[in-house]
């Protein structure tokens, strides 16, 4: 099982460095004074010399690539030239805002998603299962965005029942629950829509096994056999689509978290793109590419913990 | 449910291709002392805060929506079949390679890989669709690959080539028409997510600068009013949900009816 | 006729489908005598499972009951209302199937499943249920039964699962077991012992079998009565002895005689019946095994045969069968 762990985090290692040379090089492919390119024509020559000197840009690519990573590896993102502050402590942060907006949103889609999809598996071609089934397609294809700010348009414009802007005042737990309210919704809607179809498709293959038939051959109640027979075995697929699914929760979390102008990685991203402050930019970039390669081998342990027969292979 | 997807497709294509002619007003013609009108006869959806008339700006908005989503899918395709062909036909390492390349740019979620080429590029028409080509290209060219895989294994190809046939001919006449077909079904199941994807750039002020219509600018400038003026925004995401509504039913549809043979490839 | 745990009378019943309706099963008349072991042999497609699945009721969607009655120890089956059939099913009436590499749930353990079994016994505690599952394995042949409650089928070789599905179903000491084929995907030495097995754990039981199988030798071995299906027909049925010493449909002694055991005389071919078994969307009226017969007279095409007695005990249903009476 150790072995097996070692395996997977080494290969996400490895796409991770890929992923992180690559915006290297990215970045040493566009023509021009480096400096300019990562801060923008805004940054004064002040700046655009101590970002030189501190990145070693006159250096030749070797020595560059070869601080990058060393750095990457002491934790060092950076430093963001307009406020001073190392780009970790401003990433360490704001991830925590984003990392309960995920688990917010992805929770409530589970909570509700899952059970439907049962029930769709179960009751075939019922009203339920059909409407359902529109719907899904419906939420997943309709962009996050649009999502949340209709929302805010019904639920704070017009009623004015919920807060829009931020994540509440800190300490205030009712207040901050308040705050997830739309921003949780909307980025969980699509997923609703998604874990249904999922869970539908993996009970309906698994219902249809020869095992669930042995189960009601020997009476065992229909609501044990859905959940610890069939949705066991079903759930173990959908945890495997779902890591998959992640970058999208990730790139859907960037959007509420500027409409809504919550703290969060992708609130940092976002307001640095637009000030075109690179290093704060990649900072942010490179964190949520480690989060979302970790996803994939804690998904794969999830199901060898759950699946005795991975265990066993192991 | 593929009906209504045809039917609002068609809707989206048609105010696309001719929105030159069927817009009631000049999209860009700003006429202040017309602004913050709510929706009426004259103006169907109301003006924004330069007199423009929204309506107008959502059916020319539709232009760059389509035209957007369909060259740069047609791009990443090319691009992706090509690499697709390559990494399954060709020496084991540059296989290897190209995946791990994919892989790697899989790894960046899709919306952050977009604001970091704007971030390094400049927000302009180019970057948007150099962004989309990179973001969707590993994606066919996986499939090419795996599809090109399972098939030069296949007993077929390999009795043709037991007859001498070139790769090159192998490729073009028997593993590209196989491959062909469903790769499109799929890819016309993405114009609903890159039509969001430039829709969401462009609101976060990293995709099309203005002043063209795009919908995604047409939300972020109602997003600003939204209180003075909810009617912009409510027009600014219609489109949006007609598109991929639309397309995404019809897609659903198609794949429903071709299932068994996308299985085989897929 | 009392004294039968099972007693199924005219029973026919119909898959629908979208080309038409399948009629898989028509008058079937057959009966397992308590304490007995009741074969039902025939090929493939010849609606065995069928018959098992309609007793247990475990059919699909679009199987549809056209007549008769299945009276299991005074009730009618196909009447009682789904609570009171699933508390029969594992208790009074048990099922194993034929392929133990599909039939266990692989991320349950031996033992939780064992026990879920005896969740009806809101008195036992997890304790006794487990004991009670280990004596169960023991009783089968496994040995270290305690430790191999906590393990995987998937752990387990064919022959092992397939054993494990017999103590599993004796768990509750049914009064009847249906044993689908039980012993069709295991080697031949594995079924020699599953046969004996399931002959020493009747007696435990005190209970009756129902064994379906296409194995003449199987059949041979273990039946006290042998029921012949054909195209979901009963053609024939009597004690084991009648069968196989004085087969009286034509489809039967085609059976015994394509048999591999049996041959005696070295010829080039397998013999083999000829033609193939009929599409059952059409009945035609006459007799369903008349166009594979090599002894059909024009009576056969024309007019279906009744079922007629043809010993003491022996029933058959062909024109031809010695001195036909009803």
């Amino acid at each position: 099982m150790l072995f097996y762990a070692i395996q997977r985090i080494g290969l996400s290692i490895l796409i991770l460095i890929t992923s992180m040379a690559m915006l290297f090089t990215a970045l040493k492919l566009i023509p021009g004074d480096p400096a300019t390119i990562m801060l923008g024509s805004r940054a004064n020559a002040e700046m655009k010399a101590r970002i030189t000197e501190q990145l070693g840009l006159n250096d030749p690519v070797i020595v560059q690539l070869g601080t990058f990573f060393g750095r990457l590896l002491q934790g060092n993102l950076g430093t963001d030239m307009w406020s001073q502050r190392p780009v970790s402590q401003m990433v360490l942060e704001n991830l925590p805002y984003t990392l309960v907006l995920i688990g917010v949103g992805l929770g409530w889609a589970a909570l509700i998603g899952i059970p439907l999809g049962c029930y769709s598996a179960i009751r075939r071609n019922s009203f339920i299962d059909k409407f359902t089934g529109v719907i899904s397609v419906g939420t997943i294809s309709i962009p996050s965005f649009v999502v949340a700010i209709y929302a805010i348009l019904l639920f704070a414009i017009a009623l004015d029942w919920l807060p829009v802007i931020g994540a509440g005042e800190p300490g205030d737990w009712n207040d901050q629950v308040l705050h997830l309210i739309m921003p949780g919704f909307a980025l969980g809607l699509g997923w609703v829509g998604y874990l249904s179809r999922i869970v539908r498709a993996s009970m309906l293959e698994v219902m249809g096994e020869n095992h669930i038939r042995t189960a009601r051959a020997f009476g065992l109640p229909e609501f044990r056999i859905v959940i610890s027979y069939a949705l066991r075995i079903a759930i173990l697929p959908t945890i495997t689509l779902l890591a998959i699914a992640i970058g999208g929760l990730l790139s859907s979390a960037v959007f509420i978290e500027a409409i809504f102008a919550r703290p969060g990685i992708g609130k940092l991203i976002v307001d640095a793109a637009n000030m075109r402050n690179f290093p704060v930019v990649q900072g942010g970039v490179l964190s949520t590419v480690a989060l979302f390669a970790l996803t994939m081998p804690i998904a794969d342990l999830l199901v060898a913990w759950l699946d005795p027969r991975v265990r066993a292979t192991l | 449910m593929g009906l209504m997807g045809l039917i609002l497709v068609l809707v989206v294509v048609f105010c696309g291709i001719f929105s030159q002619w069927i817009t009631p007003y000049d999209p860009f013609k700003i006429i202040v002392p017309d602004r913050f009108q709510a929706p009426s006869l004259v103006h169907f959806m109301g003006t924004d805060n330069l007199g423009r008339d929204v309506f107008s700006r959502v059916i020319a908005g539709s232009r760059i929506a389509l035209s957007v989503g369909v060259s740069t899918i047609a791009t990443a395709l090319v691009i992706g079949l090509a690499l697709g062909l390559v990494a399954g036909y060709g020496p084991r390492w540059l296989d290897n390679f190209l995946l791990l390349i994919f892989d790697s740019i899989y790894s960046f979620p899709t919306v952050i890989l977009g604001l970091t080429v704007v971030t390094l590029l400049g927000a302009s028409v180019a970057t948007l669709m150099f962004v989309v080509v990179v973001i969707q290209t590993p994606a066919y060219a996986r499939l090419t690959r795996t599809a090109t895989l399972s098939l030069k294994n296949s007993e077929y190809i390999q009795a043709i080539e037991s007859l001498g046939a070139s790769n090159l001919r192998i490729i073009a006449l028997h593993i590209l028409p196989n491959v062909v077909g469903p790769l499109l079904i799929i890819a016309s199941m993405d114009i609903p997510s890159v039509v969001a994807l430039e829709a969401g750039l462009t609101y976060l002020g990293m995709g099309i600068p203005p002043p063209a219509p795009s919908w995604g600018r047409i939300l972020q400038e109602g997003f600003g009013l939204i209180r003075v003026a909810p009617w912009i925004v409510v027009a600014g995401g219609i489109p949006l949900i007609i598109t991929t509504l639309g397309f995404t039913f019809l897609g659903e549809s198609l794949r429903d009816m071709l299932d068994p043979k996308l299985r085989r490839i897929v | 006729m009392t004294g039968d745990v099972l007693d199924i009378r005219n029973l026919s019943l119909r898959f629908e489908s979208q080309q038409g309706a399948v009629h898989a099963l028509r008058n079937i008349d057959m009966a397992v005598p308590r304490g007995e072991i009741v074969g039902v042999v025939g090929e493939s497609g010849s609606g065995k499972s069928t018959l098992a699945l309609t007793i247990m009721r475990l059919l699909s969607g679009n199987a549809v009951i056209s007549s008769g009655a299945i009276d299991f120890c005074g009730a009618d089956l196909l009447k009682l209302p789904e609570d009171d059939m699933r508390a029969i099913r594992g208790t009074r009436i048990s099922m194993v199937f034929q392929d133990p590499m599909t039939s266990l749930n692989p991320v349950r353990s031996i033992g939780a499943q064992m026990a879920d079994i005896q969740y009806r016994d809101r008195t036992a505690s997890a304790a006794q249920k487990r004991r009670k599952s280990a004596k169960a394995l023991q009783r089968v042949g496994i040995p270290d039964a305690d430790v191999q409650l906590d393990r995987y089928p998937f752990q387990f070789s064919g022959g092992m699962r397939q054993r494990i599905a017999i103590a599993m179903s004796l768990l509750q000491k049914p009064e009847l077991l249906i044993a689908d084929e039980v012993t069709t995907a295991l080697d031949v030495t594995l079924e020699a012992q599953i046969l004996h097995l399931l002959r020493e754990l009747r007696k435990d039981i005190n209970g009756s079998i129902l064994f379906i199988s296409h194995n003449l030798g199987a059949i041979a071995e273990i039946c006290d009565r042998v029921v012949v299906l054909y195209a979901g027909e009963v053609v024939e049925s009597a004690p084991v002895g009648d069968i196989f010493n004085r087969p009286q449909h034509p489809y039967t002694k085609a059976l015994i005689a394509c048999d591999p055991a049996r041959i005696e005389k070295v010829t080039r071919e397998l013999p083999v019946i000829a033609g193939d078994v009929p599409n059952l969307h059409r009945i035609p009226e006459a007799c369903i095994f008349a166009p594979r017969c090599a002894v059909a007279i024009d009576r056969c095409h024309t007019t279906r045969p009744a079922d007629v007695l043809a010993g003491r005990e022996h029933r058959a249903r062909c024109h031809l069968v010695a001195g036909a009476r009803p």
